[in-house]
């Protein structure tokens, strides 16, 4: 979510309960906007909060033109030091499929790799530090469940991805059902689109993956709370992740109040 | 041609056009296009620049129509092609130019040339909105106002029942909690739902106290669903209220169990005509345990659930063993719809609501604590190990919150603990079943043997003594890591209100139950 937006959207987001305690509140408030300053972002998300057992790790995300490039995300305990994380490699993600249970809540932790699965270990040449498990949980997080509504970002000709300034919000109609949203990532499956429905699509809008495909269906929850006036959706694949939009406004997004767990039972659960 | 400078007043310039070709002014005096030919310019050579300009059909100006009535002519057809209406879209570009204008020159945006498109795109965009928008509106207005009208409800039974509550409060302890105060201590922690919401859970419970006979009431949480989630309220009712219920309830027990019995009789008879029958089975499945008596044990309290504040409260029914036992072997998403049935393996025996009260069961018995010695056994009863009941200790002292933090020794359930049976207190099935039936004794003498009494935690005790998941998964932390000084003793008076046992106020953002989480975080100094 919006840094400077953070207090509307965390009492928007509130009903699910997960919030921040006005220190920290007041701590970002005043942390994130440095943040932008001394990273020359041009805007910073607060990304959420991973829970681990003997503390949290507070995650922003900071984005400069092209919004659709890779994102820099930094990292803090106490929500006023914030230290910057490195890109998610492949090995990490490999390394945060192996490793299960809560996060320790000390990033310099490491996980006994031999005891869990001697084979991935001898793979892997980074030691399974906790700090490499969140970065590409982050990553995980945002490319399976990260979304955006529809229209609320263009693509310019040359490929990048700005703001849609004329984008007033969805309708309450169109707020309801899940084509209207998308996922914020690389899309895969554009190109196995009928003809037809091509044809309805505006390239400039609808360049990336839609909510409507998502293996499992059902995967997502959508509710109106304060009778209609916000439209939440909340992922059961990853548990604690969160969007929001009021409808016939411009004010969306999203935040991750978890524990940065997989949700494996998914399917048995619906 | 004559070489005459003077100008001739009765020269008419244009010999070669009819009267009036020009309008006057049209060009200044002596730049006529023919007169370059008199001013010395000859003909111009196919090399030189200009050549062939003079001709018609390749003047820089032809495409002036030269004619006035012609070129009015001309004008009026033109607006009349920008006037024609498009097939498609019943627009005309005559009016979309000027709507553009119109709306550029009075927002003036900064570079309109660069988005003038987009512009373009938004005129017409907003002449459909236009007409869509009488027809949409009366669909979008129910949902909102409904909401919005219910809500208002709410603060308006509030107006009218201010002087019966003014005699009440004197009688006893207000069984209204301070949800208010509750959610302020909680938002410290970093838990909660937001004030509007909590606002209108208080005026919910407003109307609960005043339709039911409640004894004491708890907010006891919030559990999200896939369509719609459930607010729940942990409530002890009257005593008497109590008893008429469970008459009821028996009745209709009874009433069921004549009915079956019936149907069995008429079924015996059938059985006994026909000749050769096949072996009957000589299973039998395991005794019913029985749910364990209101007011005691896993049914100490009862629930009422709501889905949104200013919908119709829903009791929940008493929650059996069988349910519990089921319930801990399957994970499922609440829809938010109480009568749902839940598909799963092995099958639940009931629907969402039972389903609901099983879990909440779950939760109390494995999270509710309260710091160690705020609660002591009443000193009359013998200290039994099934003692349910448990007094404030008038004589508590709260500890140093560093302490109460490094430690687990600080805290004690006071709930009690759900056996593997599925009860709080164990009872021994054979006991039952003996009555009912005489044959059959031998099995079951054998069958009592393998089953050993199950005992579990007495009550109050310190939640370091949890094993397992339970102790690993709880952790204790601090809400203000600056204002060390101010909480090193908390207040008296806040504890009798809000004895910290509420800290396991349920708010599930995972959607399936953890009942080894507590909920305090730890920040690390």
């Amino acid at each position: 979510m919006e840094a400077l937006s953070l207090p509307a959207a965390l009492s928007l987001v509130a009903g699910g309960g997960a919030g921040l305690s006005p220190e920290l509140r007041a701590a970002l408030g005043a942390s994130l906007p440095l943040l932008q300053r001394d990273y020359r972002f041009e805007r910073v998300w607060f990304w959420g909060c991973i829970q681990g057992v003997r503390g949290a790790y507070y995650i922003a995300q900071g984005l400069g033109p092209d919004r659709a490039a890779p994102r820099s995300r930094l990292y803090s305990l106490n929500c006023l030091d914030w230290s910057l994380l490195t890109a998610a490699t492949e090995e990490m993600l490999a390394l945060a499929e192996e490793v299960k249970g809560r996060f320790q809540g000390d990033p310099s932790f490491e996980y006994s790799l031999a005891e869990i699965n001697p084979e991935a270990a001898a793979r892997l040449v980074q030691s399974g530090k906790e700090e490499a498990r969140l970065i590409a949980t982050i990553e995980q997080i945002d490319r399976a469940v990260g979304i955006v509504p529809r229209g609320a970002f263009v693509k310019t000709p040359l490929g990048s991805v700005h703001e849609n300034r004329h984008f007033e919000g969805l309708s309450l109609v169109e707020a309801k059902k899940l084509s209207s949203y998308f996922h914020f990532t690389e899309p895969t499956n554009l190109k196995n689109k009928t003809l037809l429905e091509k044809a309805d699509l505006d390239p400039s809008t609808d360049f990336l993956n839609s909510l409507e495909h998502d293996i499992p269906q059902g995967s997502w929850s959508i509710q109106l709370e304060k009778g209609g006036s916000v439209v939440v959706l909340r992922s059961l694949l990853w548990l604690g992740l969160t969007f929001y939009h009021v409808p016939m406004t411009k004010q969306f997004g999203y935040v991750y109040f978890g524990t940065g767990e997989k949700n494996l039972d998914l399917p048995f659960m619906l | 041609m004559d070489p005459s400078p003077e100008p001739d007043p009765s020269h008419e310039p244009h010999s070669a056009y009819p009267e009036g070709a020009y309008p006057e002014g049209a060009y200044p005096e002596g730049a006529y296009p023919e007169d370059a030919y008199e001013g010395g310019h000859g003909p111009y050579q196919p090399h030189e620049p200009g050549y062939g300009l003079d001709q018609p059909g390749y003047s820089p100006y032809e495409d002036e129509i030269p004619d006035a009535q012609a070129r009015m002519l001309a004008i009026k057809n033109a607006k009349a092609y920008l006037l024609t209406t498009s097939t498609k879209s019943g627009l005309n570009l005559y009016d979309h130019l000027a709507t553009i204008l119109t709306k550029i020159l009075d927002e003036q945006p900064a570079n309109t040339v660069d988005i003038i498109e987009t512009i373009s795109q938004d005129v017409k965009w907003a002449q459909f909105r236009k007409k869509m928008d009488t027809l949409r509106d009366e669909h979008l207005i129910p949902p909102t106002f409904e909401a919005a009208e219910k809500c208002k409800a709410l603060f308006i039974k509030e107006a009218g029942e201010e002087e019966p509550e003014e005699l009440d409060e004197e009688m006893g302890e207000p069984a209204l909690p301070n949800v208010m105060e509750t959610a302020f201590y909680f938002e410290q922690a970093g838990i909660g739902l937001s004030k509007d919401e909590c606002y209108y859970i208080f005026l919910a419970f407003k109307n609960l106290i005043s339709v039911q006979p409640i004894q004491t009431c708890r907010f006891w949480g919030k559990i999200l669903g896939l369509e719609m989630n459930y607010i729940i309220a942990e409530v002890q009712l009257r005593e008497g209220e109590e008893e008429e219920e469970e008459r009821e309830e028996e009745e209709e027990e009874t009433v069921a169990e004549e009915e079956k019995e019936m149907g069995e009789g008429e079924e015996e008879v059938e059985q006994k005509e026909k000749e050769p029958e096949p072996p009957k089975s000589t299973y039998k499945p395991p005794p019913e345990i029985p749910k364990e008596a209101n007011g005691t044990g896993t049914n100490k309290y009862v629930y009422f659930v709501c889905n949104e504040p200013g919908k119709p409260w829903v009791k929940l029914p008493p929650v059996t063993p069988a349910q519990i036992v089921c319930a801990r072997q399957i994970k499922k998403f609440f829809t938010g719809r109480l009568d749902a049935p839940i598909v799963s393996f092995p099958p639940f025996p009931g629907n969402e609501a039972n389903y609901l009260r099983a879990q909440i069961a779950r939760i109390s018995a494995g999270t509710h604590v309260s710091p160690t010695g705020f609660y002591q056994f009443p000193e009359d009863e013998e200290e039994e190990e099934g003692g349910d009941t448990y007094e404030e200790n008038p004589e508590f002292e709260p500890p140093p919150v560093a302490e109460m933090v490094e430690s687990l020794a600080m805290w004690a359930h006071h709930v009690k603990g759900i056996l593997k049976q599925g009860r709080c207190v164990w009872i021994n099935p054979a006991q039952k079943s003996e009555e009912d039936e005489e044959e059959g004794e031998e099995e079951e003498e054998e069958e009592e043997e393998e089953r050993q009494e199950e005992t579990g935690q007495p009550l109050l005790t310190l939640i370091s003594e949890d094993e397992g998941n339970l102790r690993t998964s709880t952790s204790a932390g601090v809400t203000n890591t600056i204002q060390k000084a101010t909480l090193l003793r908390c207040p008296r008076r806040q504890r009798q209100n809000f004895p910290l046992s509420q800290e396991s106020l349920r708010q599930q953002t995972p959607l399936w139950k953890r009942s080894w989480l507590s909920r305090l975080r730890r920040k690390k100094p």
